[in-house]
């Protein structure tokens, strides 16, 4: 938050509305979720630094193991008289329902604040809408809207006052993302509004009620038929208050701010005859839509509810014209099977009962869904809405916003209605890389900051972790800016960077004469390089175009790769937004508040790129079209028909324009599309040189994209390769005269230098010149393309014929996982990628909520894919905290068909050959060729069957395939494992039965921003962890041998490659329950990723993650845990001083810093000699066990 | 006991033994301890304009992790104090040091880039450095820059940085330099208070095992020590006013009354401590005052440079490098 006076400040939803609660909390019980977490974080940071509520108290801020675990704390602290709150969205706030019920019927004050969001369906979104807070609608809780950043402020602090007042818990929610994270000028209240609004004899009377031995009650009984249903009545004078009260606050609030809120608010003609009815920032869209047609004559209007629940029925209709004649009502959410959506029930409720109150009789209600998942929802789309309304016969449900062809739902939307919006806007394309997004929100709050100015920005995200794009929405004007859409008509438009001009559509959105800036390495060349599609708006649109090399003025100014400070400047320059003699000094005043407190030289090297770019600005010349190159490069014609219709126009940034035909019903999507993606992103990939290559596969098994690769093939399958194709003899005595490949794919490869890393030959005279090198892409890229397609076309060496035991089989191996978006460096993707080499072909996933579900099923492409037979790992995303048991599902779902298929050819064996039923019986498919030999078998099995009239025949049909032992993984990251999934994961490793866990272990919830988990070590700053977690990370190994009968492995890929890939091989081997628990490097440890391998070395060596084994035996005097990393040496504290998330700490509190690594060093000290002991334990699980 | 103070570039210290950079200065805990143990001054580790302001890029990189991912809304370590990063590490320190210490403190720096030098100075005497210590150190790679060349670069900076501040400053320099009796002159032309010899560096060093180079710094011998004996011997014969100090080998307070007999205003020491502890500090000076008293000195300054070039009967014994041997025993 930016206060740029004492009354205004640049915020978004979240912050805003975090702001107020920290004042009125006592305790703050959360865990993150996606779009809320910065209410959390924003909290904890805030009492991190000793920042009090209103009463002089610091919140005590406690991050739980789930959002189940935040409403208990939740439940707890307001039943003892505390003031408590907590944050959260989708999956969150539905986790919470069993404690919403409690808190409600207990009539017990708290608030929870909700940036509405998706709740997963068909597939998970993090996007907005209304589907989780309407799923609780029936809890109790008393709902509050707001439909700003303002409001989201100020209904935060209403929410608190009335819950107080009330008794009724309140839940505050707006929209995601949407209102969430849009910048934007707000009123901020004072403390002395706070202190108004917020009674203390309410606070003193809650606290009164609160829970003490001193005056004991009892609540929580169990009560029976003769009181429960009389009890329930008792609360409704409570609910019945509620509107009342709420209606009150928002008038004292008005008394002290003049922000003026109602119940049930109309913005319209008074005598519209039709009405749209809204919750959320569609209120400020519909708004505009309806000034644009009434004055163009039409008679429409808008209404939105503050208050939802209890729902103000009263208010409603009163606040509608008297001459509404019909009303349609929005959703943004989705109630499959229903009558109605819930709001259009409530309204048709409302207008049902109160038909009097209308002139024509009761008006005709229409619902409607829109906005689901983010879903743009603009001024052209109500205006779609009130024709719907007008037409002849309304559809009486409808979709707003999308294009239904199959249920024809859909109403049909003008392509052009103006608003006449006055703000300017700027829409600048970046990558996620790059710090456009942060010099955008920098740029807001620059401009917002002026009096009598109004500013507002909104950010738009892929969800790639590499090679992200971001599209920047900006808007500059002189009145409050409530328009909650995107920008489709831009008087500027930014590229900073120039490959997007070929990726996507950018100056595509640009107003006739608007400015355009794009960051050219071609400088006044530039035009000879832009797309034919690009110079053809440019010219009819007659738009002025200027360039600027910024990454060279960048690096001239000793910032290497940071081209915001490049680039912001020109816009300030260019824009119009400031003048121009005031755009220099006001970005210097703007770098010395935001890096002064980063030290002199990253001002001063600011300073120099700035004074650099104007003058290394250029208008460019707009000649003729004449372009040969065409942007966004077609699919290939060997791409599936699917990824030809559906991928590509989602690739093309064209998703919206899919009508629903075009979609999977149920979620099902095709494996395998990441590699019709060719992103290119990386500037430097790995070159090989055989002449040195010691053919040890290590980097192939640690590459994080699968993007380099390894072929081991007979010399005489090369003979049509290209002449820069390079290849080595292979030094194997069972493989004579076979070739090694080590290939790269040049467009799919990120340019992380994993591979280099790892690499361990190095030239005899040149000793940095290993057997991959890093070199520039463009200078390798074509012959890499020829080479890497040539590549793929050699046969995959029979999977029999390499060892499975050994990493330079493991890498010859064919990877069904390739070209994820996971971050450059990934640490996990090896894990994953070797597990596809090693069981690829009968691998069933079940994959927890985080990173890796991210990276493996984030649509527009997937990376899991299948070998020449079709097979493939089969992959599922069930929820986050439910992994383990959606994974034990699948198990037992296997072994029910497994033996179903057994007894079927047991039944069926007169049938069938005695030997194939003996055979399929009683095969060993411990070995790949007991695999091969069975897949044989269960062919023969069905071309057997296809000729028996039995029905028995046609159901073993069905699950042959099921005779091929199947490995069930179920994955998942620390956050999952640790803390919201342990329950089940230690319910299905107690199950005995025969499933796989492989843990990624980043030691911090990566996924959604680096929050401390209880994998997180102890002195590592994290998220809710900022001066260092105090406690030691959770021993999750020990917990799994406690059982005795599971196969536990820590590994680590970067320091013993052999020993990961036996461990999993052997986890997959054990007939009961494995855990594998995989060091996993990420970005959030504050490393040179380059490294991620050689610091995972050290890490072991050092004894910072120890590497193990636990093979449980029944074999009487084994000993079954074996130490596979040598005792430590060196220091943990010098291992963890590598990394910033602990050498940051040091700088900033080197006492507690130092107080911590000690602790850590114990604690590494300690877990040696304990497991040290521990590996010279017998012990034997019981005998069939 | 002897009286020990002395005067080194204008600060009146109560010892000549000068707790010299090292981790040992860097905390103030240790820094205490010094004071406690007796130094007479102490200096704090340099501030290496390089070093420093890579880990300020390397803050607003980590500022930036994730900028574009819709799921962070800050970066995983946005959340940590990092007012202590980069410069502000050092310039607190010296701000903690001076507001803790009674003994004088000296702030130390090293620039990369022309300016770099007397911006830093000039902050550190901001904070409150009690002297500035140029630690004039740079491996001199470049082609097409002589060693005269070098040695103006040098001159420059202790110019530049003398206009800017307004406390005693002193230079730290190697061995590495051809013409030192001209330079010092120079120097101290160009404003230095006084010279501090020698600075020890970090050679090369191949580990064979791994292939590659390491760089780790041995702790100092007592047989360093001859080198700053013989030059200030000699400079303190040529240069009067300039302050000099003795540092690199200085273990014991008889190798501090050798530096003294020499001419040394002051010893520096910081392998002897880091090895033994701050305490060992206090163990010189009894050692010093011991020795001072044994040989009828009321006063170390009466002791200072008795033998410097000037004062020994053969002055040619602090010159003769290889042959000395051959010509006496002839």
């Amino acid at each position: 938050m930016v206060d740029v006076s004492n009354t205004w400040a640049m915020t978004d939803g979240n912050e805003a509305a975090a702001r107020i609660a920290h004042r009125l909390s006592d305790v703050i019980a959360i865990y993150p979720i996606t779009p809320s977490s910065a209410m959390a974080e924003a909290s904890d940071a805030w009492s991190a630094v000793g920042r009090t509520n209103i009463w002089g108290e610091v919140p005590e801020v406690v991050e739980m193991q789930s959002e189940a675990g935040a409403a208990g704390a939740l439940h707890g602290a307001v039943t003892k008289g505390s003031l408590g709150t907590t944050f959260t969205a989708s999956q969150g706030l539905l986790l919470m329902i069993p404690n919403m019920y409690k808190i409600a019927g207990e009539l017990t004050p708290a608030v929870i604040h909700v940036a509405a969001r998706t709740v997963a369906t068909h597939a998970l979104s993090i996007f907005g809408d209304h589907s989780d807070v309407m799923g609780v609608r029936m809890t109790g809780w008393a709902m509050l809207c707001a439909t700003s950043v303002q409001e989201a402020q100020d209904f935060s602090l209403v929410a608190h006052a009335s819950t107080l007042r009330t008794r009724v818990p309140f839940l505050h929610f707006f929209d995601g993302f949407r209102t969430s994270h849009e910048i934007n000028k707000i009123r901020l209240l004072s403390d002395d509004d706070i202190r108004a609004l917020v009674r203390e004899s309410d606070v003193l009377a809650h606290r009164g009620r609160g829970l003490t031995p001193d005056a004991p009650s009892i609540r929580g009984t169990a009560q029976n038929p003769d009181t429960y249903f009389q009890a329930r009545e008792a609360a409704n004078v409570f609910y019945d208050a509620v509107p009342q009260v709420v209606s009150e606050v928002f008038d004292e609030l008005a008394g002290r701010t003049g922000r003026r809120y109602q119940l049930a608010e109309y913005h319209g003609a008074p005598d519209a005859e039709r009405v749209i009815v809204v919750l959320g920032s569609a209120w400020g869209t519909t708004k505009q839509a309806v000034d644009a047609l009434n004055a163009g004559g039409e008679k429409t209007g808008v209404l939105t509810l503050r208050l939802y629940r209890p729902f103000p029925a009263g208010e409603l209709i009163d606040a509608l014209p008297r001459t509404v004649r019909s009303i349609a009502v929005l959703d943004r959410t989705k109630e499959p099977g229903a009558n109605g959506e819930p709001l259009f029930a409530d309204v048709m409720v409302a207008v049902a009962e109160h038909a009097e109150h209308f002139a024509a009789g009761t008006p005709r209600v229409i619902g409607g869904r829109y906005g689901l998942s983010s879903k743009e929802y603009t001024p052209a789309m109500a205006a779609g809405v009130f024709a719907e309304l007008a037409s002849a016969s309304p559809r009486s449900r409808f979709t707003v916003g999308i294009t239904d062809d199959v249920t024809h739902l859909s109403v049909t939307v003008p392509d052009h209605f103006d608003v006449g919006d006055q703000a300017l806007g700027a829409v600048f394309y970046g990558l996620g890389s790059d710090g456009t997004v942060g010099a955008s929100k920098n740029t807001v709050k620059i401009i917002g900051a002026d009096e009598n100015r109004y500013a507002q920005g909104y950010f738009v995200y892929d969800s790639r972790k590499s090679g992200a794009t971001t599209i920047s929405h900006l808007r500059f004007g002189d009145r409050p800016i409530d328009s909650a859409h995107l920008i489709t008509e831009a008087d500027f438009i930014a590229v900073h960077q120039f490959d997007l001009v070929n990726q996507m559509k950018t100056v595509d959105i640009a107003k006739v004469g608007a400015t355009v800036l794009i960051n050219s390495p071609y400088g006044t060349d530039t035009w000879a390089h832009l797309p034919r599609e690009v110079q053809q708006i440019i010219v009819d649109r007659g738009l002025r175009v200027h360039v600027i090399d910024a990454a060279s003025v960048a690096r001239a100014a000793g910032l290497g790769a940071r081209i915001n400070t490049v680039m912001q400047p020109c816009f300030f320059y260019l824009s119009g937004v400031v003048d121009r003699e005031e755009a220099i000094p006001r970005i210097k005043a703007s770098v010395e508040a935001t890096y002064g407190r980063r030290g002199r030289s990253v001002v001063e090297k600011n300073f120099a790129a700035i004074d650099a770019a104007i003058d290394a600005l250029h208008e460019l010349e707009t000649p003729a079209v004449d372009s040969e190159l065409h942007r966004m490069a077609p699919m290939p014609d060997s791409a599936p028909d699917f990824v030809k219709k559906v991928t590509a126009v989602m690739l093309a940034g064209e998703g919206d324009r899919l009508p629903v035909s075009a979609m999977p019903v149920d979620g099902v999507w095709p494996s395998g599309t990441t590699k019709y993606e060719k992103r290119g992103i990386a500037a430097e990939i790995p070159i090989w040189d055989p002449s040195i290559c010691i053919d040890c596969g290590k980097c192939a098994i640690v590459c994080p994209h699968s993007a380099i690769r390894v072929k081991i093939t007979p010399a005489e399958n090369l003979d049509d390769a290209p002449e820069t194709f390079q290849s080595k003899i292979y030094k194997d005595r069972k493989l004579a005269d076979h070739r090694l490949i080590v290939q790269v794919s040049p467009d799919d490869c990120t340019g992380c230098a994993v591979c280099v890393d790892i690499c361990p030959a190095t030239s005899r005279t040149e000793v940095k010149h290993k057997s991959i090198n890093m070199e520039p892409r463009m200078e390798h890229v074509a012959v890499e393309r020829t080479n890497f397609d040539y590549f793929l076309g050699i046969p995959e060496i029979p999977r029999d014929h390499v060892r499975h035991d050994q990493v330079k089989g493991v890498a010859a191996l064919q990877p069904l996982f390739e070209f994820s978006s996971a971050c450059s460096g990934c640490g996990e993707t090896p894990y994953l990628r070797t597990l596809t080499q090693l069981f690829g072909d009968r691998l069933l996933m079940a994959n927890a909520t985080g990173c890796s579900s991210i990276y493996s099923g984030n649509l527009p492409t997937t990376p899991y894919t299948t070998n020449a037979q079709g097979r493939g790992p089969a992959w599922s995303n069930s929820l986050f905290e439910d992994n383990a048991e959606f994974g034990l599902g699948l198990r037992l779902a296997w072994e029910k068909q497994n033996a179903q298929a057994r007894r079927l050819v047991g039944e069926l064996a007169g049938h069938l050959d005695p030997g194939l039923v003996s055979g399929l019986l009683t095969a060993d498919q411990t070995a790949e060729s007991g695999i091969t030999a069975q897949r044989e078998r269960v062919e023969a099995l069905k071309q057997a069957l296809a000729s028996l009239d039995d029905s028995r025949a046609v159901h073993l049909l069905s699950l042959a395939d099921e005779l091929v032992d199947k490995s069930v993984w179920i994955v998942g990251g620390d956050g999952w494992a640790y803390d919201i999934g342990f329950g089940g994961l230690d319910h299905v490793l107690g199950s005995g039965r025969n499933v796989n866990v492989l843990v990624l272990d980043t030691e911090t919830y990566s996924n959604t921003g680096g929050q401390a988990s209880k994998a997180t070590p102890r002195g590592a700053a994290a998220k809710f962890a900022v001066a260092g977690k105090s406690s030691p990370k959770k021993d999750l190994g020990l917990f799994a041998q406690a059982y005795g009968n599971v196969y536990v492995a820590q590994i680590a890929m970067g320091a013993n490659q052999q020993q990961a890939v036996r461990a999993l091989s052997e986890a997959q081997a054990w007939p009961g329950p494995s855990i594998v628990i995989a060091y996993s490097t990420c970005i959030a440890h504050g490393i040179d990723m380059a490294t991620s391998m050689s610091h995972q070395a050290d890490a072991v060596a050092t004894g910072y993650w120890p590497l193990y084994r636990y093979r449980p035996t029944e074999e009487e005097g084994a000993v079954p845990l074996r130490m596979d990393s040598k005792a430590p040496s060196g220091s943990v504290a010098e291992f963890m001083m590598a990394e910033n998330r602990y050498a940051m700490l040091k700088r900033a509190n080197p006492g507690r810093a130092e107080e911590l690594f000690a602790l850590a060093q114990a604690d590494a000290d300690e877990r040696w000699r304990y497991y040290s002991q521990l590996a010279s334990v017998q012990r034997a699980k019981p005998k069939g066990n | 006991m002897a009286d020990l103070t002395t005067s080194y570039l204008g600060l009146d210290l109560r010892a000549p033994i000068i707790a010299s950079a090292s981790p040992l200065t860097g905390q103030l805990d240790s820094l205490l301890a010094l004071e406690r143990a007796g130094a007479g001054a102490v200096v704090l580790p340099s501030l290496f304009q390089e070093e420093v302001e890579a880990e300020e890029m390397a803050a607003v990189d980590m500022m930036e992790v994730g900028d574009g991912f819709a799921e962070f809304d800050s970066a995983p370590l946005a959340g940590i104090d990092m007012s202590g990063m980069g410069t502000q590490h050092h310039l607190d320190l010296v701000a903690e040091a001076t507001a803790n210490l009674s003994v004088p403190v000296i702030a130390s720096v090293n620039g990369s880039r022309k300016g770099g030098w007397v911006d830093y100075a000039k902050e550190l005497v901001a904070a409150g450095a009690n002297g500035i210590e140029l630690n004039l150190f740079s491996v001199n790679t470049d082609e097409t820059e002589s060693s005269a060349d070098v040695e103006e670069r040098y001159l420059e900076i202790i110019s530049a940085v003398r206009a800017g501040i307004d406390v005693p400053l002193a230079v730290k320099l190697s061995q590495h330099i051809t013409g030192l009796s001209a330079f010092a002159l120079r120097a101290q032309q160009a404003g230095a208070d006084g010279l501090v010899l020698f600075n020890r560096f970090y050679g090369a060093e191949v580990d064979l095992d791994a292939m590659a180079l390491t760089s780790k710094l041995a702790l100092s011998t007592s047989d360093e020590l001859r080198y700053p004996l013989r030059w200030i011997g000699i400079l303190r014969a040529q240069r009067e006013g300039l302050g000099l100090a003795a540092t690199s080998g200085v273990h014991s307070g008889l190798d501090a009354v050798k530096a003294i007999l020499v001419g040394a205003d002051v010893v520096c020491t910081t392998s002897e401590v880091l090895h033994a502890g701050p305490e060992r500090i206090g163990g010189m000076i009894a050692e010093l005052d011991e020795w001072l008293d044994a040989h009828g000195y009321p006063s170390a300054n009466e002791a200072r440079a008795a033998m410097s070039a000037a004062n020994v009967p053969d002055p040619g014994q602090f010159e003769r490098a290889q042959y000395m041997k051959v010509i006496t025993s002839r």
